[in-house]
């Protein structure tokens, strides 16, 4: 259960460039490679930020499917097993083209 | 609705009223390759190609970004053009881009001490105190060692520990980390401060037990290592691929028990090297001592002279 921690580090950087700027919401993109649990974030999110000033502010989270690259082949392909290799020539030498992404993207403030 | 905002240099940025993707693509590469570069050289080695092309001047502050960019922080970024509107406000800050600053502190620290540093995982009961104590057994008087111990609520590793001459730090990570089932970089530097670095050789990470957050968490490390018992069956390096891709190396420990067990070694390496083909593999037993002069090289290479 990392994810209440990841939730209380998003929580300090949006305060700090938000400068006390009312947020409501906060996007952020997840790979799916990472072990983390979109729903389990956003609970989280809600108990971090509660009797804050970020509180009522939501997390949005856009997922990014696990994309590999085979260096064999050159197949690029959507991974969908646990295994890391080339659905078409099934082999290992593949490189991650996208799926690790953990970012805030971006914030949107209230306008007064 | 006014989604425009003047970044410092100079570019203006219309969002309309464009969610999530639309405004991502002129950045991420910028982004991901600063990322990688600067910040996983060494720690997530098998995940960087394809992010290398070009850039590298990194992230290692936090706030620029290598397509100038600037982050939206206060003092950075002029934002002045919201006024009654609701604002997007694009920050393109690594999730734990704060941890990652920290790591690369204790890095700092690790690396003026001519120290090597070894972060060790496992599910709890797989063996990693085992193996350290029997590691200190045989090294210990030729390598000064340093133990980070890593436990939710009790001494009793780092206790199983003590008397082998090895400094040993305990982080408690219920005391004023919230209980933690990992430890991060803030929480190992915490340990740092009660350790003589300059003294050591080597300093051993041991983790807090677990096979899924203790992975996504750098903190400083020159290497990543779990311990894999075969009482754990063969197929978790697929359920949990981000630890068993994380690691250079994979211990296998209570290979004693084999014979009692339907554990299939092949079917387990296999599904290893699905997720990890570059791990190296280590059988041991910490019972019977098979191995473990071989684990002892690979823990203390490079370590003292």
């Amino acid at each position: 259960m990392h994810e209440l921690s990841i939730s209380r580090s998003i929580a300090a950087t949006v305060r700090e460039s938000a400068a006390g700027r009312p947020v409501e919401r906060v996007n952020v993109e997840l790979g799916q490679l990472r072990q983390i649990v979109p729903e389990t974030l956003r609970h989280c999110w809600t108990l971090v930020v509660e009797g804050t000033d970020l509180e009522g502010s939501t997390l949005e989270i856009t997922e990014v499917p696990a994309a590999l690259e085979c260096r064999s082949c050159g197949a690029r392909f959507t991974l969908r097993a646990a295994a890391f290799r080339c659905e078409r020539c099934g082999s290992r030498e593949v490189t991650i083209a996208s799926g690790e992404e953990f970012m805030i993207t971006s914030y949107d403030v209230v306008g007064a | 609705m006014g989604r425009f905002h003047h970044h410092s240099d100079g570019a203006f940025h219309g969002h309309a009223d464009a969610p999530a993707d639309s405004h991502h693509d002129g950045h991420h590469d910028g982004h991901h390759d600063g990322h990688h570069d600067g910040h996983h050289d060494g720690h997530h080695d098998g995940h960087t190609d394809g992010h290398t092309d070009g850039h590298t001047d990194g992230h290692t502050d936090g706030h620029a970004h290598p397509d100038g960019l600037p982050a939206a922080r206060s003092g950075l970024g002029d934002h002045s053009g919201y006024d009654d509107a609701g604002e997007r406000i694009e920050i393109l800050e690594r999730i734990l881009g704060e941890n990652d600053r920290t790591a690369e502190a204790n890095r700092r620290d690790f690396r003026s001490a001519d120290l090597r540093v070894v972060n060790l995982m496992s599910s709890p009961g797989a063996g990693k105190t085992s193996l350290l104590r029997a590691a200190l057994e045989r090294v210990a008087s030729r390598v000064r060692v340093g133990i980070v111990e890593g436990d939710i609520y009790t001494s009793i590793d780092a206790d199983r520990l003590s008397g082998f001459g090895a400094a040993v730090s305990l982080v408690n990570t219920a005391n004023g980390f919230g209980g933690e089932c990992h430890l991060d970089a803030t929480m190992v530097r915490s340990a740092l401060a009660r350790l003589d670095l300059p003294s050591l050789d080597l300093l051993v990470i041991e983790n807090v037990g677990n096979l899924v957050c203790p992975a996504e968490f750098w903190v400083g490390e020159d290497a990543k290592a779990m311990v894999y018992s075969v009482t754990e069956g063969e197929e978790k390096p697929l359920k949990y691929p981000a630890m068993f891709r994380a690691v250079e190396l994979a211990v296998v420990n209570k290979v004693d028990l084999l014979p009692h067990l339907e554990f299939d070694m092949d079917r387990f390496l296999d599904n290893l090297a699905d997720v990890n083909p570059d791990a190296r593999v280590i059988m041991t037993s910490a019972r019977t001592g098979a191995g473990l002069d071989e684990w002892c090289d690979w823990l203390t290479q490079g370590a003292g002279s």
